[in-house]
């Protein structure tokens, strides 16, 4: 339970640490949506490096960031088989049927599990420097505008922060009754499917029961403090742009520009 | 069944980035048939060490012996299954535990998965519930429609069904009203006189002092102590102050006789002791 990495925030003191959510949420953005026009080694290797680069900024070991990669490393795999199974093309390597492994083939596995990487560490640097509560607020602001329209951005907001506040109380819960109901005999190992998948179910129904008793006890919370939605509300942490903000996008106008001149060099 | 920990360490995560050493070289044994109170500030390890006994936790290093059972971080999951048929814990707030349609379903569930025939589930639950003061006409109702105090009840008869020879319960005085807590210490006494080893973990000093046999003291993920409460509660205040623990309220009263220059031959232990020490007669200084 306490090995899931993604999404988990790190505090710290770091010059990324200290950016404004907003600024890093657009860069992410920025980053990722550029990176997927990549097409040969040298744009990725670029990508790879600024990444890198970043990371060392973050102050946080590289162990970390390899931590955040683990869960996932079976989706990478599965995608890298495909790309690798089912890519037409010559020369071909090996062949069984309608599955063949071509130097295209190989060549685009390797493209496909580096860019899937590459986005994994940008966004893993993110949530590791931003509490999830400032994502919250990012997005909030970010989706300012859409107020006009009369989309309830700050409800949105309101609600995306207790679920985000939700999940670490979720899953100490999770712990809780998986100890209790194994030490009362629950067993996950034995068993047929139907078994297992029954055996679940000690687990879940408290969890749930929990949960919806939690939120019951927020909302009387709230309630008897006054809260009410649509109103405006002002905010304990104002979110400001400051020069390191205005840097941090200054070298994100450099990866870019130095991206596609390398794809210009390189002839498209 | 005897329980002893021999130089146990227990780090949260270990391997990890963010791991964290809880434990440290402990060394005590709780012996068959007796009581021991676990006290400790709150973070000093409590609960982590008690998660040994049934095996939730593995240690890092060292091992525990369960009777003729070794535990140690080798042991396969599917050995612990019948070390938890021998180890019943009961956790903070058990009543977050239960989810049967029945209060009767929810106690059969321990006794089933040791394997227990259904019939004999059935017996072992209703004795269970006897035992435990929850009357015959809840046992077909919802435990979600029972009380708070209820539903704990319940929940420490889903333990006492599977009939283990080791008890642990944690914390589980807490949130009683005081009719609850007598009802609970009554209860730990009389699981001792079935002959079983009783392990609790309490904040509360009175109960330490009524049934324990034995009490082990931690701090910052040590045994600072292990010895009898009449031993333990005769040491000097400032023992009691370092580790941020409280003394039992004849104790206290006796440390304030003291403070206005009466003093007893020893420090009292509850309520009788400090009446009959002041029988004896306090002396002036
Ligand atoms: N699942 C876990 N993962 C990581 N660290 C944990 C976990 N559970 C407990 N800890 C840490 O281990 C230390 C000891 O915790 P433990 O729960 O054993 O204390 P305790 O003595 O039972 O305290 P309390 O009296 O508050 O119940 C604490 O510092 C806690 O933060
Ligand atoms: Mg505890």
């Amino acid at each position: 339970m306490n090995n899931i990495m993604i999404g988990r925030f790190v505090p710290g003191e770091s010059l990324i640490h200290r950016l404004d959510p907003r600024t890093k949420m657009i860069g992410t953005f920025i980053y990722i949506f550029v990176m997927l026009w990549a097409n040969n080694w040298q744009t990725y290797l670029w990508s790879a490096v600024f990444v890198v680069g970043l990371i060392k900024f973050t102050g946080q070991p590289f162990k970390l960031y390899w931590d955040g990669l683990k869960p996932i490393f079976w989706l990478i795999l599965f995608t890298v088989i495909l790309q690798l199974l089912f890519t037409p093309g010559s020369p071909v390597l090996w062949h069984l049927g309608p599955l063949s492994v071509t130097v295209p083939g190989v060549v685009n596995a390797i493209y496909v599990m580096v860019r899937f990487v590459l986005i994994i560490l940008m966004s893993t640097i993110l949530t590791l420097t931003t509490p999830p509560t400032s994502i919250a607020n990012a997005i909030e602001s970010l989706l300012g505008p859409l107020k006009k329209i009369k989309v309830p951005v700050a409800e949105l907001a309101l609600m995306l922060s207790i679920a985000l506040r939700f999940v670490p109380l979720l899953m100490d819960e999770t712990q809780k009754i998986m100890n209790a109901q194994k030490s009362r005999g629950m067993s996950f190992s034995t068993g047929g499917p139907i078994k297992r998948a029954k055996a679940i179910i000690p687990l879940l129904i408290p969890l749930f029961v929990g949960a919806l008793q939690r939120a019951l006890d927020l909302a009387n919370a709230m309630e008897v403090r006054g809260f009410k939605d649509a109103v405006q509300r002002t905010r304990y942490r104002i979110l400001h742009y400051d020069r390191n903000d205005y840097i941090a996008f200054f070298t994100i106008v450099f990866f870019v520009i130095i991206f596609f001149g390398i794809k210009i060099v390189t002839g498209f | 069944m005897a329980i002893r920990f021999e130089q146990v360490n227990f780090t949260y995560g270990a391997g990890t980035t963010l791991s964290q050493d809880v434990l440290h070289d402990i060394n005590v044994n709780m012996p068959t048939g007796e009581i021991t109170a676990i006290i400790g500030q709150t973070g000093s390890g409590k609960s982590t060490l008690i998660q040994h006994i049934n095996g939730l936790l593995k240690p890092t290093t060292g091992q525990v012996l369960i009777d003729d059972f070794k535990l140690t971080s080798g042991t396969k999951e599917k050995q612990l299954i019948q070390l938890r048929q021998k180890v019943g814990i009961v956790f903070q707030f058990p009543e977050n535990q239960l989810f049967a349609n029945t209060v009767i379903e929810d106690v059969m569930y321990g006794p089933l998965n040791f394997g227990m025939t259904k019939a004999a589930a059935k017996i072992a639950a209703e004795q269970a519930l006897t035992r435990i003061g929850v009357s015959e006409n809840l046992w077909s109702k919802s435990p979600f429609d029972l009380s708070g105090g209820q539903m704990r009840r319940v929940a420490m008869a889903g333990t006492l069904a599977s009939d283990p020879s080791v008890i642990v319960l944690d914390e589980p005085a807490a949130g009683l009203d005081p009719r609850g807590q007598a009802e609970l210490l009554a209860l730990v006494l009389e699981l001792k006189k079935m002959g079983k080893t009783v392990v609790f973990i309490s904040h509360q000093m009175e109960h330490v002092v009524t049934v324990a046999d034995q009490v082990i003291v931690m701090h910052e993920g040590r045994i600072v102590a292990q010895e009898a409460p009449k031993v333990l509660f005769n040491r000097d205040l400032s023992w009691f102050q370092d580790l941020m623990l409280d003394l039992p309220k004849a104790g206290q009263f006796a440390e304030k006789m003291k403070a206005a220059g009466l003093i007893l031959p020893r420090r009292p232990l509850n309520l009788q002791d400090l009446a009959s020490l002041i029988n004896k007669g306090a002396q002036h200084e």
